[in-house]
């Protein structure tokens, strides 16, 4: 039988990779939350929670608990089944990019090299769009699934958000693919830890993907989608109990993975600057990537709140204005001009 | 059998019973949530042919875009299987000579199917990124410029169309 020829180690290798990355990244949403309290607490020259524990830092448990223990209703008329598909499938989509992400080089352990990335698929950047583009479904499902005419608007806005920043997005990152020659994650950090970082490259493009990963991740200023003194609570105005739960943690899961994803195309991923890797034992080569790419994502995710709790709520034609007139054109002014860069000093 | 067709089966399974479902299902955006289904099943099969590239981009466009907008016009018109216009029998006439006919040509081709091989493997690269790269830009330029021209006029076209009265537009913004 084929079934049984694979490499029993490398399921289990791969097993405990997923369930690390997992946890760790659900982990890192929940202090995420307890973070998130924290800086507005600073911005906004309050204390913020510190109850739960020293510093408060069993706050998120507490919340987490609270949650759990909340009535569950689902309201009359909708569809059941939906109405908890939608924050599932939220969930679902935020955990299912982290796949291809290269967290660090290979580790050395019980004699095998293994790799910290769980797949390094040849079309890796597509499948983050691709994963992002899905995103959008929790969302709309769980709106429309809720009956409710301010869910269903704040679906509809989500919908029409995201679908107009991916554009953006897409044409900004295929200025990207341009330089780099490649669609593999992993190849592109390689290449940065040769060479320099994109950012050198690329910096008007880094700016549109910054500006559309708010967008993607309905992040002020451009969470219309939730938007609550307009629509209560958006598309999760029916959601109780741990559904809520799982829509709120599914968005810090998208902050902390769209970090993850900037720092990787544009910021070396988890290249350490000023030190050459090759000359470290593996192991510790390892530990140090890992440790600067997550140093590298919280300082996104620190750029992800001090914005919110800086910078006011779009208007809606405002939104799509930027989207449409503004960033599209100058995401293909971008790509014009990388492709012009290449071609001037290529020939 | 061997794990290459177990999937295959599972895919195809999964793929035409939902399609089924998509047809039979009485709520539209029922019928919507199912295509995306099959939308899945079918790149499925487009990875078990080695063709990731083809896979991510059915994927991107057609499920993560195009069926977006779909459930979005859906979701807002609030279509009902009470609201649903009635259909006459002319029409269910025409959809069944025309669904007859289809299943005519895919019943002949299902014949000359080779059984011994149901499913074949390591077909090839042909869907890999860089192959179809060179293929679209070195031997099939020409027929690549002049759809990508059809597009442009397309989308001319959407912008007219979507262009409100000179009234409206002339007016100051904000």
């Amino acid at each position: 039988m084929m079934l049984l020829s694979i490499d029993l180690g490398l399921v289990i290798e791969k097993l405990v990779l997923i369930v690390v990355v997992i946890s760790a990244s659900l982990v890192i949403a929940m202090y995420t939350t307890f973070a998130e309290r924290k800086v507005a607490a600073i911005l906004q020259d309050r204390r913020g929670p510190n109850r739960a524990g020293p510093f408060g830092l069993l706050q998120p448990l507490a919340d987490g608990l609270k949650l759990f223990f909340k009535e569950e209703i689902i309201p009359a008329f909708s569809s059941k089944f939906l109405f908890i598909m939608g924050p599932a499938l939220a969930m679902l989509t935020a955990m299912m990019t982290s796949a291809v992400i290269p967290w660090g080089d290979k580790v050395e352990l019980f004699g095998r090299h293994i790799s910290l990335q769980i797949t390094d698929v040849n079309v890796g950047v597509l499948y983050v769009f691709g994963v992002v583009s899905l995103g959008v479904y929790g969302i709309m499902i769980g709106s429309w699934a809720s009956n409710n005419k301010f869910s269903l608007l704040g679906g509809l806005r989500a919908a029409s958000q995201i679908i107009s920043y991916e554009l953006a997005m897409g044409i900004s990152m295929i200025a990207l693919l341009m330089v780099t020659g490649t669609l593999s994650l992993k190849e592109m950090v390689v290449q940065q830890q040769v060479g320099h970082w994109n950012i050198i490259n690329q910096p008007l493009g880094f700016l549109i993907f910054l500006v559309c990963a708010f967008a993607e991740c309905n992040r002020t200023p451009f969470d219309l989608p939730e938007a609550e003194n307009e629509l209560i609570g958006g598309y999760h105005t029916e959601y109780s109990s741990m559904k809520l739960g799982f829509y709120l943690f599914a968005e810090y899961i998208n902050m902390f993975i769209s970090s993850v994803i900037m720092a990787t195309l544009f910021f070396g991923g988890y290249d350490m600057p000023f030190v050459n890797e090759s000359l470290l034992s593996p192991n510790v080569a390892a530990l140090i990537g890992v440790a600067a790419l997550m140093a590298k994502v919280s300082c996104f995710i620190f750029l992800f709140m001090w914005v919110r709790w800086t910078i006011p709520r779009f208007r809606y034609d405002q939104l799509m204005h930027l989207g449409w007139r503004i960033l599209i054109p100058l995401a293909l002014f971008n790509m014009l001009l990388t492709g012009g860069v290449i071609l001037y000093f290529h020939k | 059998m061997n794990i290459t067709t177990l999937v295959f089966i599972l895919l195809s399974v999964m793929s035409v019973g939902s399609a089924i479902m998509m047809i039979s299902s009485k709520s539209p955006v029922h019928s919507v949530l199912w295509l995306i289904v099959v939308f899945f099943a079918i790149s499925g099969h487009y990875i078990l042919l080695n063709a990731q590239f083809l896979a991510i981009v059915n994927i991107i466009v057609y499920a993560g875009a195009i069926m977006v907008l779909f459930l979005f016009v859906v979701m807002l018109m609030n279509l009902n299987a009470e609201t649903e216009p009635i259909k006459n029998y002319r029409l269910q006439l025409v959809g069944i000579i025309s669904g007859g006919a289809l299943l005519l040509v895919i019943v002949s081709a299902v014949m000359k199917i080779d059984t011994e091989q149901l499913v074949e493997m390591k077909v090839g690269d042909a869907g890999l990124i860089k192959v179809l790269g060179m293929n679209l830009f070195k031997n099939y330029i020409l027929p690549f410029e002049i759809s990508s021209v059809l597009f442009l006029s397309a989308m001319i076209g959407a912008v007219v169309i979507g262009k409100k009265d000179d009234e409206v537009v002339n007016k100051p913004e904000n």
